[in-house]
């Protein structure tokens, strides 16, 4: 049954509109990109030998493509919520869900094929995304990430948390409440890794703190951050310290326990959510 | 077996009490009217019983398993009062969802059969969201039916047809009580309903305030007969009174054009009961 109902909601994300319109502001998001590779990379050629022991390709490339992530990872958390805002109330009160839990189908495995046919949209599309930036940014500069599969899996998995929530959401909010809620939720998650980032500046332990408490507990933020550390995982030096003043500063490794965190979460916001849809009158 | 069986069903939104102690039945291929006013609690007891919404107390069977069970859903076809589908699919793609949710194995014969029914033939590849809201009505009644359920609960099922399309329905309603196939219509059109029903439940304010059939609804209002010296009436009589009537007329040397045995309508006992609850 959960595969049914994959299917069709997998069908259902590729044949909306808001595909579309994502796929070409996904096409303008890459044109622009690749144009400011080239003038960054233009530019950083006149600088190349201004600044002994800093590898202005790298600082180029890295600074280039960990802010193509954050667009990478906004047009996929985009996707992903507007997929999954309206899932259960919102199509409950369209009077779309109705007839087929009517059906001998069991709302755990609505939620959970909602989430596959999410997940592998969303997933899909930042993957794609990434490459197609690493692409850009690797056929202009010469530059690649360090740790590109460990990278792109990070931000690949943090839209995927970012669904997850939307999805659970869906159950207890009106699909305009949701949207608000999970856009709000996105932000704060940012705005803890910039927290961190200032804490790290100034030295303040209880700013880390609060930064790395909320970024766990936010795990797409933790992701983000994991994925922005994997870019430069193997540089060294000057050029790694010229690095972290732009916008890799908020990096931070989260080795392997923060994916084994990371689809815990889902699992314990996906049973909440279940838990909370049993209950509800549709 | 009963195809639905409900039983001191009651249902509460906070201080609301939208059920309140309903016992209903619906036998198999009986074709029963559930008839009140707005917010009476007719679409929460058919919701209840699609396993949709949750009963504050009381139980619910379809086809002898508890509401909300898959084999209750099994059992159970249904077309919601607000009825929408998915507009990006097509008429055939939705049936070929509801036969894989159903276990229905019907096929393409069983869509095109089910198109054909509700007066869609040749409409399988049309997008949902090119139809018109009567188009989408026959085709959510095409859902409904997807899989050969023996019980169909249907919300106002005409709500958006034409004329035409509602004596379409009422065609396929009697064929379906004749076919065996249990339904309860959920209806503010009283005609649509004494023309077809067996049974008729009227709901007002979370409770059953008259049943019956629509003959046994209507009450006696009296004789009616047009005489030399105009139409007379006589209110209490009953048809078993009309032939003492004519021939008193008879005797008193008034002429008889004609004898009319009145009766409410389902209108006049609809209306009677709703007020009485109120």
């Amino acid at each position: 049954m959960i595969g049914v109902l994959a299917t069709f909601a997998l069908r259902e994300a590729l044949r909306r509109r808001v595909f579309a319109v994502v796929a070409v502001l996904s096409v303008g998001f890459l044109a622009l990109y690749a144009l400011g590779v080239w003038q960054a990379f233009d530019i950083a050629d006149d600088f190349g030998g201004g600044f002994r022991g800093i590898d202005a390709q790298v600082v180029t490339g890295a600074t280039m493509f960990g802010l193509s992530m954050f667009g990478t990872l906004f047009l996929g958390a985009v996707l992903g919520v507007f997929l999954t805002l309206g899932v259960v109330r919102g199509d409950a009160e369209r009077g779309l869900l109705q007839p087929v839990l009517a059906r001998p189908v069991s709302r755990d495995a609505l939620l959970g094929a909602r989430l596959l046919a999410a997940g592998a949209v969303c997933g899909g599309y930042t993957l794609a995304l990434y490459c197609a930036a690493m692409a850009i940014t690797g056929a202009i500069g010469g530059w690649w990430p360090d740790r590109p599969f460990s990278t792109g899996l990070s931000l690949a998995l943090a839209v995927i948390v970012l669904s997850a929530i939307s999805l659970a959401g869906s159950v207890v909010m009106s699909a305009a409440a949701n949207g608000i809620a999970v856009f709000m939720t996105f932000g704060a998650g940012l705005t803890a890794g910039l927290l961190g980032q200032i804490g790290r500046a100034l030295n303040s332990d209880t700013l880390t703190r609060v930064s790395d408490v909320t970024t766990w507990l936010l795990p797409f933020e933790a992701l983000y951050q994991s994925a922005l550390a994997d870019l430069t995982a193997e540089t060294v030096g000057f050029t790694r310290f010229a690095l972290q003043l732009g916008p890799l500063g908020g990096a931070r490794e989260g080795g392997p326990l923060l994916y084994v965190w990371a689809i815990a979460y889902v699992a314990v916001v996906m049973v909440a959510a279940a838990a909370a849809f049993r209950r509800r009158d549709v | 077996m009963a195809a639905l069986q409900t039983t001191d069903l009651r249902k509460a939104y906070g201080a609301t009490e939208a059920l309140k102690g309903v016992s209903l039945e619906v036998g198999e291929g009986e074709l029963v009217g559930l008839l009140g006013p707005n917010g009476a609690g007719k679409s929460t007891l058919v919701k209840i019983a699609c396993g949709l919404v949750r009963p504050t107390s009381g139980t619910a069977t379809v086809a002898g398993a508890p509401a909300g069970t898959a084999a209750a859903g099994r059992a159970l076809g249904y077309l919601a009062e607000l009825f929408r589908f998915p507009e990006w699919c097509t008429a055939d793609e939705l049936l070929a969802l509801h036969q894989r949710l159903a276990g229905s194995g019907g096929g393409a014969a069983e869509r095109a059969r089910l198109l054909d029914l509700v007066g869609l033939p040749g409409e399988a590849a049309r997008p949902v969201g090119t139809m018109s809201k009567g188009m989408q009505q026959r085709l959510g009644l095409a859902q409904a039916m997807v899989g050969s359920p023996k019980l169909l609960l249907l919300d106002e099922p005409t709500s958006a047809l034409d004329p035409a399309g509602r004596h379409a329905v009422r065609a396929l309603l009697e064929q379906l009580r004749a076919d065996g196939v249990a339904v309860l219509l959920n209806s503010h059109l009283l005609s649509e309903v004494e023309l077809v029903c067996d049974r008729v439940a009227i709901i007002a304010r979370g409770a059953v305030v008259a049943a019956g059939t629509p003959a046994e609804l209507s009450q006696a209002a009296g004789v009616e007969v047009d005489t030399s010296s105009g139409t007379r009436r006589w209110e209490h009589a009953t048809r078993e009174d009309a032939p003492r009537i004519v021939a008193e007329l008879v005797a008193a040397g008034e002429a008889v054009y004609g004898v009319r045995v009145l009766r409410s309508s389902l209108e006049d006992a609809y209306l009677a009961a709703v007020g009485e609850a109120a």
